[in-house]
């Protein structure tokens, strides 16, 4: 683990792998909770989480590089359920990818439990990891100027669900109802940084 | 019954209306969004008589035009520019009383880049997570101003500040962004990192809310490829593939892939948000605090 300094008042805390990443995010919303962390973000991403805002960062970063990873946590957290239809416009191209048929890419997606590793991109989109590192799928060469709200993409090793309509360049591989993020609803987005997620699939696909 | 509203006669080129922005989101993908010249929108709000997180206009250039539907205190600040109150001219950066149904023009700015206008009351549209700020990056928060568009004020805090005029910063001829380097510094050459310290750069007039782009040597890499997305603060300065610094603004992405090279001191924000393209650009290298 070290501990990046980030311009005056943050850190970049890089580990080696992205379940380091969640375990070590854990453990800071941990102690932020307990009082023992006052920071005004603290953002994960695939190998990384940021504390954005602190008031004595070096002494934070040499705490930091002065102990363990964190081992990962208990699975406690909640899981959300995801209605999706397999209909994705794309999911020829990734059952050619992982060489299997198309029903047999629902049925792998579908058995998948996924935990939401980071979120960016929009609020509320999330970058979702649990499938195996075999099943890694390129970007679209040509990323599409419009993909729908509710989209279910594959790109590298994570799965993501377009809260709402944007260029993309994600493989799409289904549909949800689901809304992913709503600002009129608390909490706003459905999915946060470790909520753990199931992908079940509804009738009519 | 007081009709506490505005009426936008005159939109102008991008206004939007700003406060002190949404942060404590970004790890839902939520930018901070808010004023991208702080110190003149706290100014303005200070002059009308506003409590300092009430909502401002943040005007693009060519300011906009607004007809209040009741007596209202205002106060112009931020890039200097012309104003008038039913045709008459009146003060810049001082508080000012526009009766109800008179137009108040904000002119097209002398120098700097974006003017605020905060009304006593505030622009009283429905926050979202907190805040009434317009992130142009994702889209949360009101529309961009359009003409015909009514916007609702609050009721006044208090009354407006007793001074004739508040002294304000000119906006840069020439843009100094004091910089600390890192986190991703290593990613580049040591000629790269010396180039972005000692030579000229340049506002590109490709920026907007999210960064300040820049013309000037493009910096290279030591190594090649993209960062697995990492966390972006406010001021870092990315290095997208053409090699020309960007400095992240207020509605920035909260995560990215391109390396940042150095983040520039939250101070000299302000003044990088009043400097019209076409300014010189440099950045100094600063040890940190």
């Amino acid at each position: 683990m070290r501990a990046l300094p980030v311009g005056e008042d943050a850190l970049l805390v890089e580990v080696s792998s992205g379940e380091q990443a969640q375990a070590l995010h854990a453990e800071l919303l941990r102690l932020r909770a307990e009082g023992s962390l006052a920071v005004r973000e603290i953002v994960p991403a695939a190998r990384t989480v940021l504390l954005d805002g602190l008031d004595d960062p070096a002494r934070r970063a040499s705490e930091l590089t002065s102990s363990d990873v964190p081992p990962s946590p208990p699975r406690t957290r909640e899981l959300i359920e995801l209605p999706v239809r397999y209909d994705g416009p794309d999911l020829a191209e990734v059952a050619a990818h992982w060489q299997v048929s198309e029903p047999e890419v629902a049925r792998i997606h579908a058995g998948t439990e996924f935990t939401v590793a980071f979120c960016g991109f929009a609020p509320g989109f999330g970058y979702l990891t649990g499938l195996p590192a075999r099943y890694d799928v390129p970007r679209r060469a040509t990323p599409r100027t419009a993909v729908p709200a509710g989209a279910v993409a594959l790109a590298g090793p994570y799965t993501g669900v377009y809260p709402r309509s944007s260029p993309g360049g994600w493989q799409l591989i289904g549909t949800t109802e689901a809304v992913l993020w709503d600002h009129a609803r608390v909490p706003a987005a459905l999915l946060a940084p470790g909520t753990r997620v199931r992908f079940v699939p509804v009738e009519g696909t | 019954m007081t009709d506490r509203a505005l009426v936008v006669v005159r939109a102008g080129a991008l206004t939007t209306v700003q406060d002190r922005g949404r942060p404590g989101y970004a790890h839902l993908g939520v930018p901070r969004s808010g004023a991208l010249d702080p110190h003149a929108a706290a100014l303005v709000n200070r002059l009308a008589g506003n409590p300092p997180d009430a909502a401002v206009l943040e005007t693009t250039l060519n300011g906009c035009a607004l007809r209040p539907r009741s007596r209202v205190t205002v106060a112009v600040g931020g890039a200097p520019c012309p104003v008038t109150v039913g045709g008459r001219p009146a003060a810049w950066g001082a508080p000012l009383v526009v009766p109800a149904g008179e137009l108040l023009e904000v002119g097209t700015a002398v120098a700097g880049v974006r003017a605020y206008v905060a009304v006593s009351g505030g622009i009283a549209v429905e926050p979202v997570l907190g805040s009434r700020a317009t992130d142009l990056l994702s889209g949360l928060g009101p529309a961009p101003l359009a003409d015909g568009m009514v916007l609702p004020l609050g009721t006044p805090a208090g009354p407006p500040a007793r001074v004739d005029a508040a002294p304000q910063p000119r906006p840069p001829a020439e843009l100094v962004l004091r910089v600390t380097l890192g986190p991703r510094d290593e990613w580049f050459t040591a000629r790269a990192v010396r180039d972005l310290t000692t030579r000229a750069y340049r506002v590109s007039s490709a920026s907007n809310r999210i960064g300040l782009r820049t013309e000037g040597p493009a910096l290279q890499r030591a190594r090649p490829g993209e960062l697995p997305s990492e966390g972006m603060v406010l001021g870092a300065v990315q290095v997208p593939p053409d090699g020309r610094p960007v400095v992240f603004l207020a509605d920035h992405p909260t995560t990215g892939g391109y390396p940042v090279i150095a983040v520039v001191r939250a101070a000299d924000l302000s003044a990088a948000a009043q400097a019209v393209p076409g300014t010189p650009v440099r950045f100094v290298a600063v040890r940190r605090r």
